[in-house]
Parts: C-alpha cells; structure tokens; sequence
C-alpha cells in the first residue's frame, strides 16, 4: 500500500491526518458504500410496488400502476400481527437482557471470589456451554420449557438466561478478575454485607462490562429465529422473525409485497437502534471479541 | 471475606445457576441420552443403542450437507476475512470519510438472518431472472448466493475488529521498519500481519463457527432447496426432527455429530493460531 507517502507527522497522528490522493479513495468507497447500502433501498423501493411486479421486475422503480401506495404495508401488517410480534420481541429483548445482566454478573463475582471446586466447575460449564451449537439441544430444551410452562413471553426470559449464561458469565468473570480486591474488602471492613458490596462497589465499576454484554445479547436475542420459534406457543406469540418468516407460510406462493413492506418495518427499528448508539455498539463489538 | 459471601450463594448464583440448569444443562444430558433412542417426545424414549448413528451414514443428504458445510465455512471464512481485513487496512489510512464509510459497512451486522434471507433472496432471483433460472434452479445459485449474504453481514463486524487491532500496532514498528528499508509489502507480511495475529485468530474463529452453525439464512434464502442440495448441516437436523416423523432419534443423533465436529473445530482452531500470536 502507499504508507510510504505520507510524512512523519502524518503517521504519528494516524487516521486524523488527511493523505496526498486521499480524495480517490474517499470517491471509490463512497461508490462502494452506495452500492453495499443498496439492498435495502430496493427493499424500501419494492414495498410501494404491486406485489406481481416485484419478483418480475425488482430493480425498477414503482411508477404508475405498478406504484401501491401504502397498500402492502396494509396487507402484511393484517396477515402477521406485525405489532403484536414487536411487542414481543421487545419484551423479550429487554427483560431477557435485563435479567441476563443482573444474574450473571452476580454469579460472575461470586465465582471470581469464591475460588471453590464448585466456582470452578460451574465456571468450566460456562465455558463448555459458549461451543454447543443450538441444534444439540433445541429438541430437549423446547420439550422442557414446555414441561415447566415457559411458552410465553416471560417464561422464555427464563430460557434465554440459561442457554445465554456461558458467555455473560464467562465476559464479566474476566472483567471482576481486574478489579482491586482492596476496594471490597474496603468496603466489607465498613460494616457492607455482601449485597450492598457487591451494588454499592462492584456493580458500578462493572458498568462497562455490562453495556458490552448488553449489546451482545440484545443483537443475539431481538433476531433470535428458531429458539422463540420451538419454545414459545406461536400461535399466541410472534416475534418479528417468525411474523416474517410466517408469511412464507406452508407451499404457497408468497406474497412479496407483504414480505418487501414487512422487511421494511423490521429494519426500521434496527437502523434507528444503531444511529442511537452507535458508539457503545462499535466498542461493544471490539470488547466483546477481545475477551471472546 | 471469602467466608461471608459464601453464605449469599442463594442469592448470587441460584437463580442463573437454575435457569442454566433447565436452558442448558437438563438438555444437554437428555440430548445425548436420546441419541440413542428412539422417541417422538421425551417420555416414550425406548433405549436402542447406537442404531441411529447406523442410520446417519444410510442418510445422504446427511453426508451431502456435511460436505456443503465444510465447503462454505471454508470459502466464506477465506472471502470475508480477506476483504474486511483490506478494507480495514484502506479505513485506516486516514482520508476523508472513513468514519461514514465505517458506519455504513457495518449496519446490515444487526440485520436478523431471516431478514436478510428474504432480503437477498429478492435481489439474487432478479438479477438470475436475467438467465432465465432462480436460486432454486440448481445449489451452485444456492452456495454463492448465501456466501455474497454473509459477506454482506458480517465483513463489517470483522472489519470493526480488525481496524481496532490495527489501531494497536505502535507507529513505531512501521516506521523502524520504513528505516530500515522495509517495502509495504514486506512492512505488512513481517509487521503488521504478526501484530494483528490475535484479531486474526478471533475473527476466524467468529467467521468459522458462525459458518458452521448458520440456520437462518440457509432457512430463508433457499430453505435448502432444490431437493436438499443447498442444505447445510443445521437445517438438514431441523429437517429431521420436525418434517419426518420417526426419526427424531436419528435428528438426535446427528444433532450429536453436529455437536462434536464444532466442538473440535473450536478446539483445532484456537490451539493453531494461538500459537502464532506475538507477545506485545
């Protein structure tokens, strides 16, 4: 590559200094980033056109007849329930998320301070529970959940903390490792039972970790397909994967202006999640795969 | 100290050490216990010892989607690490934009797999229909179209990841290196590639496991069409369990063998590339 242009200070200050012919490669990756965005603008461009146009002729903008107005969203919205569906998959992703937090990152210090043969060996279950692909147990999990009654939204939490535990875990125990032990024990000589410790000391010196953990597993969980899918009863309960994978339906032919308007409205709220934080996301990621 | 928070277990760890239980452990032991059953829920299990592993080898869409995983992961870990790490490279050179353009590349990671699924499926049958065929005209529509989708999701994360490892790399090293007479290709095999080993070994690491356990979007672009052909090892399972009745014991059983080729995959791969990591 060119490095060899750019002068000394240019390279200590890194990507902050602007290059010689910089402005060739701001125009190509500008075309380039056009065209990786351009999927879902033909998505969006699709959701306005009549569904028997769009498979025929996807890449062409709506226009006279073949422009619907509003009338696939309509349509899909009645057909899978759509707001149903995201109410739910928002329920779940919060509480699942919520919860995950607070418990794992409580059984997480108490496994970094407890050094037992049980800490260890529920830590090694953790570790071994992060490589076990999800088709290994989906059969066995839906069938206990379906035992124990954890068919709805709030049930499914329950699911979601145990199967999403391995990697929370084992995230916050590497991060409770780095902390002083001083500071605790500070805090335990001043009369702290170990609850208040743990909420009063531990738990806001972990808050990075946990913004980590709760992106993570917010991006795990809202686009979550087959577990929701087995455990939940869909027939009551819809997240906006099954609600659009629902418009496949059985060996019919899909309604693609439906499916187009859907995909629409579930990319809506991801994009607006993303432009929200954008920041913690990013860091959350580079975290995330250091420790992974 | 140790003493007085022992006394607190109830608190600290049952509630996640319950739901680990019931999310992951009862059915971990349960799924390898029906493996070799045969069943069709888990209460009229009769023990038939290893007849549905017999059976795996008779099944060939089995071994043909074994074969079609392995295919994929391979090609999809070599294309998307190879590009996200020349972007990253590219991203880093400090010209106008690269934030934006940063942004942009990794927006359609948060995308759910059944979205983009249908999401490519539309734009990959259009541009087909210009040949007259579709993706459900033959696996080889089926492979390259799921390898352009998961390049489309996922070069963005590695390149995240991979910018973050290059940002780490001292001036220092480059510019001695420069001193010394090094030229950029030898500045990247000799510096810069050592220095980013340990990106390297956990984007391949994501990029391989995420290859080998896709489901969704295998599910929604093609569904494994025509006929099984564009089945991967995780839909071929789904498969099994739930659209033929009888062989959920079978499904077990390859579910089992799933289980085992990623646990060793996961194995393998990180003792080879930890071993080249340089010491900072």
């Amino acid at each position: 590559m060119d490095t060899k242009k750019r002068t000394r200070k240019e390279e200590q200050f890194g990507d902050t200094s602007k290059m010689k012919h910089g402005w060739i490669l701001t125009l190509i990756f500008s075309v380039l980033a056009v065209i990786f965005i351009s999927p879902i603008f033909i998505v969006l461009m699709n959701s306005f056109k009549q569904k028997s146009f769009i498979n025929l002729q996807p890449f062409s903008l709506p226009k006279g007849d073949t422009f619907v107005k509003f009338e696939n969203y309509a349509r899909g919205l009645e057909q899978t329930g759509f707001f149903d569906a995201f109410k739910n998959s928002l329920i779940i992703t919060v509480l699942s998320v919520a919860l995950i937090i607070l418990c794992t990152s409580m059984c997480a210090w108490y496994i970094a301070r407890v050094n037992s043969k049980g800490t260890n060996f529920l830590y090694t279950l953790c570790l071994f529970s992060m490589i076990v692909p999800f088709q290994m147990v989906m059969f066995t999990l839906s069938k206990v959940a379906d035992m124990l009654g954890l068919t709805t939204p709030l049930g499914i939490v329950i699911v979601y903390l145990g199967f999403g535990a391995g990697l929370s875990v084992f995230m916050f125990v590497g991060f409770v490792k780095s902390i002083p032990l001083e500071i605790e024990e500070a805090a335990m000589i001043d009369g702290c039972n170990p609850l208040q410790t743990y909420f009063q000391v531990v738990f806001p010196i972990l808050k990075p970790t946990c913004i980590t953990v709760a992106i993570l597993q917010a991006m795990w969980v809202w686009n979550d397909y087959l577990l929701p899918y087995l455990v939940l009863d869909i027939t009551e309960y819809k997240t906006i994967p099954i609600a659009i994978q629902y418009l496949k339906g059985g060996y019919g032919s899909v309604d693609w202006g439906a499916m187009m308007a859907m995909l629409v409205l579930a990319i809506i709220p991801i994009v607006i999640f993303y432009m929200a934080c954008q920041k913690h996301i990013i860091k959350g990621v580079i975290a995330g795969a250091v420790k992974g | 100290m140790n003493h007085s928070i022992k006394k607190y277990f109830p608190i600290f760890v049952l509630p996640t050490l319950a739901a680990f239980v019931i999310g992951f452990i009862v059915p971990f032991i349960l799924g390898i216990y029906l493996s070799f059953c045969k069943f069709t829920t888990v209460t009229d299990a009769k023990f038939v010892g290893i007849e549905n592993f017999v059976k795996i080898f008779g099944d060939k869409t089995f071994l043909h989607s074994i074969w079609f995983t392995a295919l994929f992961t391979v090609v999809s870990v070599v294309t998307i690490n190879l590009l996200a790490f020349i972007v990253a490279m590219l991203l880093t050179k400090g010209f106008k934009g690269t934030n934006i353009f940063r942004t942009v590349f990794f927006m359609p990671n948060l995308i759910g797999g059944i979205v983009l699924g249908y999401i490519w499926q539309i734009i990959l049958n259009g541009v087909l229909a210009h040949f007259g065929v579709t993706l459900q005209y033959s696996a080889t529509y089926g492979f390259w179209g799921l390898i352009i989708l998961m390049n489309w999701q996922q070069i963005g994360y590695m390149m995240i990841i991979y910018i973050a490892g290059i940002q780490n790399i001292p001036t220092e090293l480059i510019e001695a290196a420069k001193i010394d007479g090094a030229t950029s290709w030898q500045t990247l095999k000799n510096v810069t590639l050592p220095m980013v080993m340990p990106s390297i070994t956990i984007c391949t690491f994501l990029t391989l496991t995420n290859g080998f356990k896709l489901f969704d979007q295998n599910l929604a672009l093609t569904g494994g069409g025509p006929s099984h052909q564009s089945e991967m090892m995780a839909l071929n399972i789904f498969d099994t369990f739930y659209t033929k009745i009888g062989y959920e014991g079978v499904g077990q059983a390859k579910a089992v063998i799933f289980f085992i080729l990623v646990a060793l995959i996961a194995f393998v791969q990180l003792r080879a590339t930890r071993s080249k990591e340089v010491q900072q």
